[in-house]
């Protein structure tokens, strides 16, 4: 018994140093003086003034910043309408393809996915006029169609981990339906709403591929600036790009992650002390 | 009012109604709608159009394809496209690729992923929510930046070969950079979350009285865990490993920034085809074939997700 553990305690590290290590190297190496990435020519910080004077990675990192809390809105207002009709409304005429459709976008190679959209863009434009031309309004629309297929998954397992019974007590007693969302349904689902609004967020902010097809002149968010920079090479002010980005992410997980924890133990504190007042 | 009250059943003091007031159900109507149209039309759509354009001719023009229907209403459809991903030889050998460089990707994950997520599973309750955020956390920094870190680390003059070459262990960098190795590498560290996630949920939930169980009456641990657990996380691994494989077949990004030229993927092959030869039929029946490639994987992932619904 003592041997496994040993065994899985080592692969526990092993697999985190494989998780972090690489992230680590790049922190390090933007604090790096020389131009050569990998080697150490002394401390300095440099490239984060290289890149806040980057008018280039500004631009798009504003537009990235911009598409993705549009994208993130309409996600989760769509996501939420389809977590509720899958989990809600028992069966209905398509739900087959409705659920399918759903999680469809989870797995699909991104390549199809930004294909596939640009080409109905350009159909779109040449038979009803709309939308005229490609740019920020078509990259919103492909990440809104992908991202809010990971809100719905997340809408749909918080609400199928409560039963309906909350609502249907209020819908019995006379509530009308909108007021029993608004009242029951939203409050439950709000931590899920949140967690889908930010994967939304950051889904979008991250999305390279699917961008790149139905983009158009004049429109280069971060990930493709990015992408046209790294091509080329290794490149020291990426790094420092690289730094800013861990460390938000890694702050907002954190306290966000602190935040569930206690909720969900005052929730679990309320649920005993309900049963020890019932007893 | 003259409707006849029925008489109350005892057993039952409140008849019966009907529970929902219609506004509900008109209202479900609506609310299904919205999100049903939007995919409708920017998810499903768009795959007709790609199959159309697929049996289209390329044209220099704006759109650069034939119609499909001609000026004098004919239909215009040609296998062409087909015909050429089928005689051309790079593209039978880039799809054969794809599926060896995920499939092995796959494997790796597992590998890896199954002591994490089973070690993760034996943690400590208190620990278990700090290392699953471990876990989380890379999948929310940016992909395309972590891909980029393990330019810096297998490149020719990269931390690896720098560490070896300065323990005097090699006197000449080893060739990582631009080889199916560091491709291996690439779609194994991007995609790990992806494996750890399912194959932990499985095992968590795993009751430890069967394993307790068996090895009261005797049983080696290893031999407990290939009868018992392994078995039973078996949901997990298909789980895990369909969300690493369907991906990654289409990889586009860990190709091109860590492969080299003569390590084709699909994906990168249709980027190509798209943006550099400009032939969009191509593209499309690409696109097309490798979706007739992963229907299988897919039409899986659909039915598990679904039984996932169900329980």
């Amino acid at each position: 018994m003592r041997r496994r553990n040993w065994f899985l305690f080592s692969a526990l590290c092993f697999g985190f140093a494989f998780l972090y290590g690489p992230i680590l190297s790049l922190i390090i190496y933007s604090f790096n003086a020389s131009r050569l990435v990998t080697v150490w020519g002394g401390f300095s910080t440099r490239w984060y003034g290289e890149l806040f004077r980057d008018p280039q990675i500004i631009d798009a990192a504003l537009l990235s910043l911009r598409i993705g809390a549009v994208n993130a809105t309409f996600a989760v207002a769509l996501g939420t309408l389809a977590g509720l009709a899958i989990t809600r409304f028992g069966r209905f005429r398509g739900r087959m393809l409705f659920t399918g459709m759903i999680a469809a976008p989870l797995v699909m190679p991104e390549v199809i996915t930004g294909l596939s959209l640009l080409l109905l863009f350009v159909t779109l434009e040449s038979v009803v006029g709309w939308p005229s031309g490609r740019g920020v309004t078509t990259i919103t629309i492909a990440h809104i169609t992908f991202s809010m297929a990971y809100v719905a998954v997340i809408v749909q397992s918080r609400l199928s981990s409560l039963d309906g019974s909350l609502e249907e007590a209020a819908l019995d007693l006379g509530a009308r339906p909108w007021k029993v969302f608004l009242v029951i349904t939203l409050p439950i689902i709000a931590p899920a709403l949140v967690a889908g609004w930010l994967l939304a967020f950051t889904l979008s902010l991250d999305d390279l591929v699917i961008a790149s097809f139905v983009s158009g002149p004049g429109a280069s968010t971060l990930p493709m600036v990015v992408f046209s920079k790294v091509r080329l090479g290794v490149s020291p002010d990426v790094n420092a790009l690289a730094t800013i980005i861990v460390l938000i992410v890694s702050l907002a997980v954190v306290v966000s992650g602190w935040l569930m924890i206690r909720s969900e133990r005052r929730r679990e504190r309320d649920v005993q002390e309900a049963l020890a007042g019932r007893s | 009012m003259t409707t006849a009250q029925p008489t109350p059943d005892p057993r039952r003091p409140f008849p019966k109604t009907r529970r929902k007031p219609r506004f509900w159900t008109r209202g479900k109507g609506a609310v299904t709608a919205v999100p049903y149209f939007w995919l409708l039309l920017f998810f499903l759509l768009p795959f007709a159009i790609v199959l159309k354009i697929s049996l289209a001719e390329p044209l220099i023009a704006q759109p650069p394809f034939t119609p499909l229907f001609g000026p004098d209403g004919a239909l215009q459809a040609t296998l062409d496209n087909y015909r050429f991903l089928w005689e051309d030889h790079l593209y039978i050998v880039a799809y054969l690729n794809s599926l060896k460089l995920a499939g092995v990707s796959t494997l790796l994950c597992l590998l890896i992923g199954y002591p994490m997520a089973y070690g993760m599973a034996k943690a400590p309750p208190a620990l278990r929510n700090i290392l699953l955020l471990l876990v989380i956390l890379p999948f929310w920094t940016s992909f395309l930046l972590r891909v980029y870190a393990w330019m810096g680390i297998l490149r020719n003059n990269g931390l690896i070969n720098n560490l070896l070459l300065g323990l005097g262990v090699i006197d000449q960098p080893i060739q990582m950079m631009n080889t199916d190795f560091a491709i291996y590498i690439g779609i194994t560290y991007s995609y790990l979350p992806f494996m750890i996630l399912p194959l932990y949920a499985v095992l968590e939930r795993l009751p430890g009285d069967l394993v307790e169980a068996a090895q009261d009456l005797g049983c080696r641990p290893w031999k407990a865990f290939a009868t018992i657990t392994l078995p039973l996380s078996v949901p997990g691994i298909i789980a895990g490993s369909l969300l690493v494989f369907i991906p990654a077949v289409g990889e586009f990004v860990i190709p091109s920034l860590l492969g080299g030229p003569d390590s084709l993927m699909i994906g990168r092959v249709l980027w190509d085809e798209f943006f550099g030869n400009r032939d969009w039929p191509v593209a499309s029946a690409v696109a097309i074939a490798l979706l007739l490639v992963l229907v299988v994987p897919i039409m899986m992932f659909q039915r598990m997700q679904l039984r996932r619904e169900g329980a």
